[in-house]
């Protein structure tokens, strides 16, 4: 009940920050933050409850954003129409990753590599098919207006983010609460042990990945809405699969928060190392990049394992 | 060998190129001759960066090391990109255009020297692992650790001696690479997939088996490209690399464990 | 309750069971006992699912059960706990436990009252908001044991639930073990301590290089002349003997 209280005060405080500042940078930092967070809180359901470390979520990001861009520009969907199929094809293409890394048993660094290397497939096959507008990527049409799931200020975009991410904090906070969410996490510590006790290990982790999939996938369509643009590099690269894993990692993987607490440390960083030294490219990655180091050797917890 | 999978492979290749360049640019040096230079120092980099930093990390399992060295990969490659920018580069040498004949094929001499730099490198590799006592135990750590732990081998120094040649023989690589190929930071990326490809192909540890995993690899490459074009081509390398995961695990030639 | 019908197993070359038949009346503590690498283990895991056997069947309350999963076992009434203990390592007893009772209890707080409950029968009550990677053996064992009651078993399978615990954490955990038959739940387990075997059990089954030499009472077995000459030796027949008049 205090965990629900608090995600209720976070949601006020978050909404209510375009009332204090209508400065765009600053609310263009919250909104990315919020993006990279949806990213971890979806990623750290495979990962951080259910054990499964997946290197390549871009493939789940990647399906929604196209899910979304193809059936606006090709079909003429409504932005909001296109969440619902878009949320489904990344469950979708869980289940079908799902399927057969997990019958065939796979674990650990197999499963990433698998994950990862279905993520380059799905880039490789972006770049060559005509409907998702090859390698030039596709654009989507400026239709000003909520109803079109455009703002005309950045405050729109902010709430609507905060929206998922909010879905996000009660879905980690029912995995802890419920008994699905018992068997997930004891399929991430033993699933031997899990299945001797009752639990279709199987069956957990695939409902897990389709969780987790359709989760990303919303992020890949908030994603086309915010930029009203996707290429294939943007979409199934791997800048997206390390995104979503550096946030959980860093703020405490298997927990309600951490997500949201790795993703606010490292944009602050982030913006922080951009300002000290804004000519030097690629100098902010460097910061994500050795504080994935020093959090695997120092506080494999993350920052919240400092605090339990 | 040791189911170490090191993600930092790509970028490692990468800072050795750029070594090789700089020597090449700086001090002269030939590609071939920075042989001596770069393989003794990327064995010094690979000794150091798995004992101070991977076997620190690992916290005994194998997700933690895949995304340790991640990080370590993002880190090479950005800082790279801050301190020479994301140009491409290119050396010429004397003999960058030199072609050779061979039957009734041209081949150029910088592409025939790799090749038979690369063959050297294996027969020495794996006459290293048959002939001397840390290829026995490399094959010992790789078999059971906690046996060859018991025995009396240092296991930590075996890993970071193994972690060492894995470095070492990208340094060779370099060497051999740079005078047909170009360096910029991303450069690495596109090796690291077709790497583990390889090596799941071939089966994990099995040194044969790599080496016709690499062969195999090159003929699907290039059949992808003839028929299917140089981009959808690639396709074809992560769709057998899913398939050996999923199916054959323990590589085309290696044995059911 | 149970019965295996002619199960054999092999690994390559290896024969780890072969062509057994067993039979567990319900009520009872049974013992599966044999010499380390006799093929109890595999047997362990034909029965409870985590091994398909290569041949022959395995039979629950009279409901084939050969090849199914150890989930959907685990669901008909039969459960198991690991020789070597695996608890999750990463949580509190309590939700280890809870792990278990959420079988049956789908809601949160009905399967953390039952956890509590059976933490009590299992003496685990005092430890329920420790992590499991804290516990002692003899605690890891009790929660091994505790788990796998959560799930309301009407057929428990102990793996050497007594192994690497001291006389004194023996004689604690003696009492447990009758207790759970007591309260209508049979009981097969593999053991090697004699003095438990004597003490606890109705019935002995004797395994052996992956075949049944033996069976019957205790005392039988103890001065079963296959037991003891070929298997057992002299000194371990005597302490049988002793054990059986302790």
């Amino acid at each position: 009940m205090r965990q629900l209280a608090a995600i209720a005060a976070f949601a006020v405080a978050v909404a209510l920050l375009p009332g204090l500042t209508g400065s765009g940078v600053v609310l263009n930092i919250a909104i990315m933050t919020l993006y990279a967070a949806l990213l971890g809180q979806a990623w750290n359901i495979l990962a951080g409850f259910g054990g499964q470390f997946s290197f390549g979520h871009a493939v789940f990001f990647g399906t929604g954003a196209y899910a979304a861009a193809v059936l606006q520009a090709r079909f003429g969907w409504n932005a909001w129409a296109t969440l619902p199929a878009a949320l489904a094809l990344g469950a979708a293409v869980g289940a079908f990753i799902g399927t057969l890394s997990f019958r065939y048993g796979l674990r650990g660094s197999y499963f990433a590599l698998v994950t990862l290397a279905f993520a380059e497939v799905f880039r490789i096959l972006a770049n060559n098919v005509q409907f998702t507008g090859a390698g030039v990527g596709l654009m989507v049409k400026l239709q000003p207006g909520a109803a079109h799931f455009q703002f005309a200020d950045k405050a729109g975009y902010l709430h609507v983010i905060l929206a998922f991410v909010v879905v996000g904090l009660l879905v980690s906070w029912w995995l802890k609460h419920s008994r699905y969410g018992a068997w997930l996490q004891a399929v991430r510590d033993n699933e031997d042990s899990a299945a001797a006790l009752g639990v279709n290990v199987f069956a957990v982790k695939l409902q897990a990945i389709m969780l987790s999939g359709a989760l990303t996938a919303a992020a890949g369509v908030f994603y086309v809405q915010y930029f009203q643009y996707i290429d294939p590099s943007l979409a199934y690269g791997p800048a997206v699969s390390v995104e979503a894993l550096l946030g959980p990692i860093i703020g405490g993987l298997g927990t309600i928060w951490g997500p949201i607490l790795g993703a606010t440390v490292l944009h602050l960083l982030g913006e922080a190392t951009r300002g000290l030294v804004s000519s030097l490219p690629g100098v902010n990655l460097v910061v994500y990049g050795a504080l994935l180091v020093l959090m695997i050797m120092f506080l494999p917890r993350g920052i919240i394992g400092l605090v339990k | 060998m040791l189911h170490i999978i090191n993600f930092a492979h790509g970028a490692a290749l990468m800072v050795a190129l750029y070594g090789v360049f700089f020597l090449h640019q700086k001090a002269g040096l030939d590609p071939y001759l920075s042989l001596p230079v770069m393989v003794p120092a990327m064995f010094v980099a690979g000794y150091a960066l798995y004992r101070f930093v991977v076997a620190k990390a690992s916290h005994g399992k194998d997700e933690n090391i895949l995304l340790v060295t991640l990080g370590v990969a993002i880190v090479l490659e950005n800082v790279a990109l801050t301190l020479w920018k994301s140009d491409t580069r290119t050396i010429e040498t004397g003999y960058t255009f030199t072609t050779v004949a061979i039957g009734p094929a041209m081949i150029a001499l910088p592409k025939l020297v790799a090749f038979a730099g690369a063959a050297i490198v294996a027969a020495l590799l794996l006459a290293m692992m048959r002939g001397t006592d840390l290829g026995r135990a490399i094959r010992a750590c790789a078999k059971e650790r906690q046996g060859a732990r018991l025995v009396g081998i240092d296991v930590e120094h075996v890993f970071a001696m193994s972690f060492g040649i894995g470095l070492a023989c990208l340094g060779a690589a370099a060497c051999f690479l740079l005078p047909a190929y170009y360096v910029n930071p991303q450069v690495g990326n596109g090796f690291v997939l077709i790497a583990f490809t390889i090596v799941v192909l071939g089966g994990m540890g099995s040194f044969a088996g790599a080496l016709l995993g690499g062969l195999l690899v090159g003929v699907v490459e290039s059949i992808g490209g003839l028929y299917l074009g140089e981009s959808l081509g690639q396709i074809g390398i992560f769709l057998i690399f899913i398939a050996v995961l999923l199916f054959r695990p323990q590589g085309l030639f290696g044995a059911r464990a | 309750m149970i019965e295996a019908v002619s199960l054999s197993k092999r690994f390559g070359g290896l024969a780890a069971v072969q062509d057994v038949s067993l039979l567990v009346h319900p009520g009872t503590i049974t013992a599966l006992i044999g010499p380390n690498g006799a093929g109890k283990t595999t047997l362990f895991h034909l029965l409870s699912g985590f091994l398909a056997p290569d041949s022959g069947k395995v039979i629950l309350e009279g409901r084939d059960i050969t090849g199914l999963s150890p989930h959907v076992i685990c669901r008909l009434g039969m459960t198991r706990t690991f020789q070597i203990v695996q608890p999750f390592a990463a949580q509190t007893v309590r939700e280890n436990i809870a792990v278990g009772s959420h079988l049956h209890h789908r809601g949160r707080r009905e399967a953390i009252a039952a956890a509590e409950e059976v933490a009590r029968r299992v003496g685990l009550h005092a430890q329920l908001d420790k992590p499991a990677s804290s516990l002692t053996i003899a605690g890891r064992k009790r929660l091994e044991l505790a788990r796998a009651l959560a799930t309301g078993p009407r057929l428990l399978l102990l793996d050497e639930v007594l192994a690497g615990l001291n006389p004194q954490e023996i004689n604690e955990v003696l009492p447990v073990v009758r207790g759970i038959r007591d309260a209508g739940v049979t009981v097969l387990l593999i053991e090697h301590v004699m003095q438990a075997v004597m003490n606890l059990c109705e019935h002995v089954w004797v395994l052996s290089n992956g075949r049944l030499i033996a069976e019957g009472a205790p005392r039988e077995i103890a001065a079963h002349p296959q037991v003891i000459e070929a298997y057992l030796g002299h000194g371990t027949a005597e302490r049988l003997l002793r054990a059986a008049h302790a």
